[in-house]
């Protein structure tokens, strides 16, 4: 694949000894919708912690975009800035705010303290606001305070506002837990329509849910990568089945 | 863009109102106006009030929205109120030198005229020379500027230190604390260059004004507080609205979604904390002329504390709790402790005030934490509007 957006190799950290992630290497394309898929434990927080800039990895290197920039050494802003949205495990909007100045702060705009104080409200900006709360099915909740929002239409606000920065690659953790059979296939939808212009990369335990993404899976076990493919290709694979699938269903 | 600000904030135009409504009714009960219902003294205490309340307005947005205890904001006051006070002190000294060299058949030399000032001011800590300091204390502009620039350069070289190694929460109340310990030690030196323990004195009588009565100082003094609580209100709650707003309270209330959003926390955290120092500053700078004296004390880490529970006890996050709780505590404080509350006589213990003040604010400070967290101007968001 030659549009490559996001190149890990070789990449490892350790906490106090413990191998969180162990030369894991993982290529995304651009567009691409990947799922991530490993038992507690494996390394798939640490794995975005890595990319966004949160945690330092021992070794490896993680390059990013056409110019092949480094990640590693940027900070957690400029690496959003780059291109790179996070949505955390746990929901977090926010709560004191309402939906759209969530929205509003997660905007594509200039960031600095000067450029944010004298910002102005202009149609442009309302519209963009308008169109993604459309997108997550938060239109009529815009004037909502965001901690009054129902876990769900949380989890799709904190998408909506990975949205608003137009990232090209979508970090998205756990974006299906705590939501009833409905919610989850809202979800599905809004992350897959994402994923026709950008990188999507979902972080997910449930099967079920991976499984109506219908994408390229990755394996995660003790911090690398052990089997990669379609969801089928790697759920037949013996030792997904030994390590994670036979585990979990024990 | 004023239009839209003032009518998403209907609160500012409110405490504006009541503000000047407040300045009117003092103005003219003054001694200086000829009424007299109000004593000059009272004029001060009212002025002097209305400069904590703009403190308390800056504390307010630094710690109730940006969340960032500082436990040290009342350094950045007392140095206002230092920056002022030796241009103060200098001109009043060099005025009383002048007219009591006027009299001799030799001019004195400038050199004879400035170690007589010297010795004057720096005598009690045993000393005549002009320490560095004090280079710029002959010209009322540049100490002007002063006030400015001292609180905001060392706020700005404190704060890009701190929130550039990330440091939060608690540590950085110590943090602060220790900053303005630090520099009250420093103060209390004789050889700091700034009269040790002694501080600086006899500020209320203003250079130029010598024919001018206290009443007319005072009143003038207020009236100035007043403006600069009224443009210190308009300029927070511009800070605090909008864009600026949302992104200073995400920061208060999860740091790291608001760095993954691609903005650079440290630098909006400098912003606020610079400029409420500077506000600080300025504060100072107009209290301590009205109080009369400023000395290393005032800088203890105890008056920052003080600060901070006022706001607590006024409502954090919202502008006009902190203008409440400053006010309303600092009054009853003097109230309590200046002898006005009446001993309450139980037979067998006699509770006086002045010992017992601090205990009865103690307990409310505890009790507002427990029980009323958004403070006395919680109350009034439940009376304006009713919980839907």
């Amino acid at each position: 694949m030659n549009n490559t957006l996001l190149e890990v190799s070789g990449v490892s950290v350790s906490f106090d000894g413990f191998k969180a992630i162990n030369s894991l290497s993982i290529q995304i394309a651009e567009p691409e919708l990947r799922a991530i898929i490993g038992p507690n434990g494996a390394g798939k927080t640490t794995f975005m912690d890595i990319i966004t800039g949160k945690t330092k990895p021992d070794e490896g290197v993680v390059i990013w975009g056409e110019r092949n920039i480094s990640l590693l050494g940027m900070s957690e802003a400029d690496i959003a800035n780059a291109g790179i949205g996070r949505k955390f495990q746990k929901p977090t909007v926010f709560e004191a705010q309402t939906v759209r100045q969530n929205l509003a702060m997660a905007l594509k705009n200039p960031r600095g303290p000067l450029a944010v104080l004298l910002h102005r409200k202009t149609p442009a900006n309302a519209a963009r606001i308008e169109a993604i709360a459309e997108e997550i099915g938060l239109s009529d909740s815009l004037p909502r305070i965001a901690g009054e929002l129902s876990h769900g239409q949380k989890q799709w606000l904190e998408i909506g506002m990975l949205l608003a920065q137009e990232p090209r690659l979508l970090l998205v953790d756990e974006p299906a837990a705590g939501m009833t059979v409905e919610e989850r296939e809202k979800t599905t939808d809004i992350l897959k329509r994402a994923a026709q212009t950008r990188a999507v990369v979902v972080v997910e335990h449930d099967m079920e849910f991976v499984r109506r993404l219908n994408c390229k899976v990755t394996v995660l076990h003790e911090g690398s990568v052990l089997a990669e493919g379609s969801l089928d290709h790697v759920t037949s694979n013996p030792t997904v089945i030994e390590v994670y699938l036979g585990r979990g269903h024990a | 863009m004023h239009k839209t600000f003032i009518s998403q904030n209907p609160s500012v135009l409110w405490f504006i109102a009541l503000l000047g409504l407040f300045t009117l009714a003092v103005t003219v009960g003054s001694e200086a106006f000829g009424t007299g219902l109000i004593s000059t003294s009272m004029v001060k205490t009212l002025g002097k009030t209305l400069c904590l309340c703009l403190i308390a307005i800056a504390m307010d947005v630094v710690w109730g929205y940006c969340g960032i205890l500082s436990l040290g904001h009342f350094a950045f006051f007392g140095i206002g109120g230092y920056a002022i006070g030796m241009w103060l002190m200098y001109a009043r000294t060099e005025g009383i030198v002048l007219s009591s060299l006027s009299g001799q058949a030799i001019p004195s030399t400038s050199q004879e005229i400035s170690d007589a000032i010297g010795n004057q001011i720096f005598g009690v800590v045993g000393s005549s020379d002009f320490p560095w300091l004090w280079a710029f204390a002959d010209n009322l502009f540049l100490q002007l500027l002063m006030v400015i620039v001292v609180p905001g350069l060392l706020a700005l070289v404190f704060g890009w230190l701190a929130f550039r190694s990330r440091v939060t929460g608690v540590y950085l109340s110590i943090l602060t604390q220790a900053m303005t310990l630090a520099l009250s030690l420093w103060l209390f030196q004789n050889d700091s260059g700034l009269r040790g323990n002694n501080g600086l004195s006899g500020l209320q009588n203003i250079p130029g004004f010598e024919g001018s009565s206290q009443a007319d100082i005072s009143l003038a003094f207020f009236l100035g507080s007043a403006l600069a609580l009224a443009l210190g209100y308009l300029l927070f709650a511009w800070v605090v609205s909008g864009k600026m707003g949302s992104v200073v309270q995400g920061i208060r209330d999860n740091e790291a979604r608001v760095r993954f959003l691609g903005y650079r926390v440290e630098g909006y955290k400098l912003f606020i904390f610079t400029l409420t120092a500077v506000i600080s500053g300025i504060a100072g700078a107009l209290y301590y002329p009205q109080a009369g004296i400023i000395n290393p004390a005032e800088l203890a880490p105890i008056a920052s504390i003080y600060l901070a529970v006022w706001v607590a006890i006024g409502g954090r996050g919202r502008l006009y709790g902190a203008v409440i709780g400053a006010a309303f505590v600092s009054l009853l404080s003097s109230w309590f402790t200046g002898g006005g509350a009446p001993a309450i006589d139980l037979g067998f213990y006699t509770i006086l005030w002045t010992d017992w003040w601090l205990v009865l604010l103690g307990v409310s400070f505890v009790c507002v934490t427990l029980f009323f967290p958004k403070g006395i101007g919680g109350l009034f968001d439940y009376l304006v509007r009713k919980p839907s």
